[in-house]
């Protein structure tokens, strides 16, 4: 036979893995990315004649628990009907019994690969706050996500900002006893019995890492956002692993980075969650002031670094005021002259 | 004597059996035929980064390399090489370099030097395709020879994979689920012809739904033809396990 070229080689390996999708609308175009417990496709849905994700299973499903939380992550994303969370399209299964389900297919980059050192920080900080706002419409509907990092966080070709892989998010009212978590991703399959994890270490809250789902609620995401915050200033994760290290401060990376921005994500990253933002929008409102150049709720400021910051912020006042007093110096010392 | 085949071909194997073959077993059994047959199968996969190795780590010319691949895999059945092979200790395909280099070593020597070149033909070598290979990935950079290797390596998997999956179609009188995989799965990629089901159900005049169906079962038999190949040439689940990784990128259910 001809040989293979290497896009060949790619797609039939992909082919391998792919899912057998006879009895469906969709067609399988390629793999888009392969975790641990799930694997993503880009299929071609024939009766809306549009791409879209989709989502299965990848590893065996004991008990069919698997298949309850997958249909649970769908059934949690599907109600949250906000641009910056992709939404659900339909639900299905396999010839082979796995369950799927497909959602909106984004082209784009994820935050880690667009955080390139060519941004600015309030271009950064931009994503962020369309971050905060997707999180903050989850929270209202009763949703924490729970496994926020820079790898979750997709912008689109046209700038649009979209919170992925809900694998692990669950209702704040669900209660601990119960197996609560959605898999799906590149986590283990269980959770929130207490003393397990689930999550990605490197961005995991304490009550996360130690299981403590008890205190598991929106202060957990605050968390996250501070992660990914504290990854937009250093270009780092926040830690090395899931223990409960002391967070290098951002600043000890780079002298450059402004206390302010620093104290509002190391604030976000309190170990304590009594300590960090009490919501997702007093985060936000502190990430508007830091943009607008204003006070910042997480870093009380001196008299000098408030004045420093006023005239940063008023530079053309400060330098008519200060023409205007050279102007009237000159003209003392001419008439004393 | 090994039969010979041409690997652009796929040579002349046959079917394999499906469940838990072991060409590694085989190639150490006390069946010549049966031997004889496991060093076809091996040799299909590995001729090409063979051959890549010998002229990325070792530097030799064309000519010499292919003399020397062939005179490799002779040398496996002749010598017995993967007798002392135990996939506790590594992997298959590292063993494999290993005794590779060991054989290239000892054919640097004068004495052994003279026995090379006997005549004996092993296998056929496209080295005019090898060559255009090699320079193509040179002209990106000239790869690691490990990197090399592994890439012909799945290279080689795969392409036999294609044709035991056209073999077994043809065999069966399953024809159209292999041409609509190849003009699917390897056609579109290579002519950059985007055919989507719709078309391939007008071209073949069958139903979509046919086309899902045959689709599904060719890359159903293809999945199973490359699972069953990375089985037969590893020594044990855990080795198969961390090959199925290489190779697909994923790890098995």
């Amino acid at each position: 036979m001809n040989k293979l070229s290497d896009d060949q080689v790619r797609h039939l390996r992909d082919l391998v893995d792919a899912p057998d999708l006879s009895g469906t609308r969709y067609e399988i175009v390629r793999r888009l990315a392969a975790g641990g417990m799930a694997t993503v496709f880009l299929v071609r849905d024939r009766e809306l004649e549009r791409e879209v994700a989709l989502k299965v299973l990848t590893v065996a499903d004991q008990g069919g628990e698997l298949v309850k939380r997958m249909l649970r992550e769908a059934q949690i994303v599907a109600r949250l009907e906000h641009p910056g969370i992709v939404p659900i399209h339909d639900v299905g299964r396999l010839p082979d019994g796995r369950v799927f389900y497909t959602m909106k297919y984004v082209e784009g980059v994820t935050l880690e690969q667009f955080a390139s050192p060519a941004r600015t920080l309030p271009e950064l900080v931009r994503v962020l706050q369309r971050v905060c706002e997707a999180l903050a419409f989850a929270h209202a509907h009763g949703v924490l996500h729970r496994d926020l990092k820079p790898s979750n966080i997709m912008i689109g070709a046209f700038g649009e900002v979209l919170v992925m892989d809900w694998g692990i998010a669950r209702r704040a009212s669900d209660t601990e006893s119960t197996p609560n978590v959605a898999a799906g991703n590149d986590h283990p399959a269980t959770d929130t019995a207490p003393g397990m994890a689930l999550g990605t270490p490197a961005y995991m809250a304490p009550e996360q890492a130690l299981g403590r789902p008890e205190l598991i609620d929106q202060r957990t995401d605050v968390y996250g956002l501070g992660g990914v915050l504290y990854f937009i200033l250093t270009g780092h994760a926040p830690k090395s692993g899931s223990g409960e290290a002391e967070i290098i401060p951002p600043r000890t990376h780079d002298r450059k980075i402004p206390r302010r921005i620093e104290a509002i994500c190391l604030r976000a990253l309190a170990a304590d969650p009594r300590e960090r933002y009490p919501d997702v929008t007093s985060f936000a409102d502190d990430l508007d002031a830091f943009l607008a150049g204003e006070s910042v709720s997480a870093y009380p400021e001196t008299i000098f670094e408030r004045v420093g910051r006023w005239t940063q912020r008023n530079q053309l006042v400060v330098i008519l005021i200060l023409v205007y007093l050279l102007v009237r110096v000159l003209f003392l010392f001419w008439r004393h002259a | 004597m090994m039969a010979a085949h041409n690997a652009d071909t796929g040579g002349g194997a046959g079917r394999f059996p499906s469940t838990h073959y072991s060409a590694l077993v085989a190639l150490r059994g006390p069946d010549q035929a049966e031997r004889e047959r496991a060093l076809d199968v091996i040799a299909q996969v590995y001729w090409r980064p063979v051959y890549t190795y010998i002229r990325l780590q070792w530097r030799r010319d064309r000519d010499e390399a292919a003399d020397l691949t062939q005179g490799f895999f002779l040398e496996i059945l002749e010598k017995d090489l993967f007798a002392d092979y135990d996939s506790a200790r590594a992997r298959f395909r590292t063993f494999l370099r290993v005794c590779l280099d060991r054989f290239i070593k000892k054919q640097d020597s004068a004495a052994t030097r003279l026995k090379r070149g006997g005549g004996q033909t092993a296998m056929s070598i496209d080295v005019d395709a090898m060559e255009a290979e090699l320079a193509e990935l040179s002209s990106r950079g000239v790869p690691a020879p490990d990197v090399g290797f592994e890439r012909e390596w799945i290279l080689g998997l795969l392409s036999l994979a294609v044709e035991r999956l056209r073999s077994e179609c043809a065999t069966s009188g399953r024809e159209l689920p292999f041409r609509l995989f190849e003009r699917y799965d390897l056609g579109k990629l290579d002519t950059d012809q985007s055919s989507s089901y719709a078309q391939l159900a007008a071209e073949f005049s069958i139903s979509i739904e046919t086309v899902t169906n045959h689709l599904a079962l060719a890359r159903r038999e293809f999945r199973l033809i490359v699972l069953d190949l990375i089985r037969s040439m590893t020594g044990s689940e855990s080795e198969f396990r961390d090959e199925v990784r290489a190779v697909l990128g994923v790890d098995l259910p």
